[in-house]
């Protein structure tokens, strides 16, 4: 039964796809709600991720010098450990996580708010395709300016972790900049970015199919932007697994 | 003219429309009447296309509706204008961009062009004063009348109302019926109705349905309803004091 469920939403999610995923009917509008979108989505987003990017940072560094380097291991594993687990999970798969959050839990209850206020019904009324005209600029939106935060959220981190240095004193800059440096390999970069990309859209278009799919009233659009965060998530971490298996092999 | 030839719809097992034929005329307001639960929704739903019906047909001016691709479907609603319930303002746009909508959309007017065209609807509506203020800023009567407006925004072919007073006080009800009577008359459209509202039977009723369980029960005009021998739409009709006494009135005058 749950199966079978899971099958029909998976169907459905499809169907509103093949809707998005269309020529937009006015080019103008487009680009104008793309704007609004990257600005809404993305630009609104910067605070929190170098927020958390900073401060888990910081802890990143405290931990790996209280917890892994040791007096036969190098001086720069601290530095190097750091990035890595910055570079490899923190900024691409864990930012998204968070961002599932915040941004995805948005969108669901702004295209819901609108399902159950009949203005997405209005707008197919006009004959304007309104899973296109809503959702493909959300899309766009945050597939363009997630690898931004993605290097933003890098850079914080690092900086958090220089910061918490010099201030508690437990390793010099230049220990930390020569873990930094140790076999660093851009490849990893890119593949932060590439991951990245999968995750934001993930995000925008679960979320907003649980909100163009609301049926009901406010309460079932609290219900669907629940819904939304946990299935964006358990997506995230699925395809974090098979993106890292293709992509680290 | 829209003609609705024996639809039938059912959910889940339970009937909800049943053989129902219909003509809406050129310039009419046209009004589908009914208890809560009596099928107008459902049946309003049909005649736009959100909902397709399980028989029958739809047929807007030859063009049936029903049997036709969902782009085909698109261009008929470029000819459509809907007001509903709740207004359907877009929260985000002030009342002019709202308005403007349906005219950036589809039109291809220049923006002086547009912006006129959405003033001279406001203007329409009498509210040309709020252009720039958002929806939420303005009450439920003037939500309705902006909808108004822009339902009419691109001259429809056809208009629909879905309980266009629903949640309005009886003063501002009759401002948004003799609207929407005005403009039917104005541009000559099919206006289409979906009301429990007494007041606007008895001031815009030009064709009248009544729907009873999902059956057509009754259809006429606003002169012949108050003496009409059916028992179902007396029962619905006169469930109201007030026309319960004006029947009354009526009687003792004759």
């Amino acid at each position: 039964m749950i199966l079978i469920e899971a099958i029909k939403t998976f169907g459905s999610y499809l169907l509103l796809m093949k809707r998005v995923l269309t020529k937009p009917e006015r080019w103008l509008m487009f680009f104008r709600r793309t704007l609004h979108e990257i600005y809404q989505l993305g630009v609104n987003s910067i605070p929190i991720v170098l927020i958390i990017s900073l401060f888990i940072g910081a802890a990143l560094c405290i931990q790996m010098k209280t917890n892994v380097e040791s007096p036969w291991m190098p001086k720069f594993v601290t530095g190097y450990a750091t990035r890595e687990v910055l570079l490899l999970e923190f900024s691409s798969t864990i930012m998204c996580l968070i961002l599932a959050g915040k941004v995805g839990s948005n969108i669901t209850s702004e295209i819901g708010a609108m399902r159950v206020t009949q203005q997405i019904d209005a707008l197919d009324m006009m004959g304007v395709n309104s899973a296109n005209f809503l959702i493909l600029p959300k899309v766009t939106g945050l597939v363009l300016t997630i690898p931004i935060l993605v290097i933003f959220s890098i850079a914080s981190g690092i900086g958090g972790a220089f910061l918490i240095g010099k201030l508690t004193g437990i390793m010099t800059s230049e220990e930390l900049t020569l873990g930094l440096q140790h076999e660093f390999t851009v490849w990893f970069v890119w593949y932060s970015i590439i991951k990245s990309f999968f995750f934001a859209f993930i995000i925008t278009s679960v979320a907003s199919f649980y909100g163009y799919t609301v049926k009901g009233g406010s309460i079932e659009v609290g219900k669907a932007s629940t819904n939304a965060v946990v299935s964006c998530s358990a997506l995230i971490l699925f395809s974090d697994i098979v993106l890292t298996n293709i992509m680290m092999q | 003219m829209i003609e609705a030839i024996s639809i039938y719809k059912q959910f889940e097992g339970k009937t909800v429309l049943e053989d129902i034929n219909a003509t809406f005329n050129n310039g009419a307001t046209n009004l589908i009447i009914g208890q809560s639960g009596a099928g107008k929704t459902v049946f309003l739903k049909c005649i736009v296309g959100l909902l397709a019906p399980d028989k029958g047909k739809i047929i807007y001016d030859g063009r049936c509706i029903t049997t036709m691709k969902e782009k085909e479907k698109i261009t008929i609603r470029r000819e459509i204008g809907m007001l509903f319930q709740s207004a359907a303002l877009f929260d985000s746009m002030s009342v002019l961009e709202n308005v403007m909508f349906p005219l950036d959309m589809f039109s291809s007017m220049t923006y002086k062009e547009r912006l006129a065209r959405a003033r001279a609807c406001l203007d329409r509506v009498n509210l040309i004063e709020a252009q720039d203020k958002l929806p939420e800023e303005i009450s439920g009567g003037m939500q309705k009348r902006v909808a108004i407006a822009r339902a009419i925004a691109l001259e429809p072919k056809y208009l629909f109302c879905d309980e266009p007073n629903s949640g309005l006080d009886p003063q501002t009800s009759l401002v948004i019926d003799e609207l929407i009577h005005d403009i039917t008359k104005e541009y000559g459209i099919t206006t289409i109705v979906n009301t429990h509202d007494m007041n606007s039977v008895m001031n815009i009723g030009d064709h009248i349905l009544f729907l009873s369980g999902g059956k057509l029960a009754w259809e006429g005009d606003k002169t012949q309803i108050l003496n009409t021998e059916n028992e179902q739409l007396n029962e619905f009709l006169f469930s109201s004091e007030i026309l319960r006494q004006v029947k009354e009135q009526a009687f003792k005058h004759k």
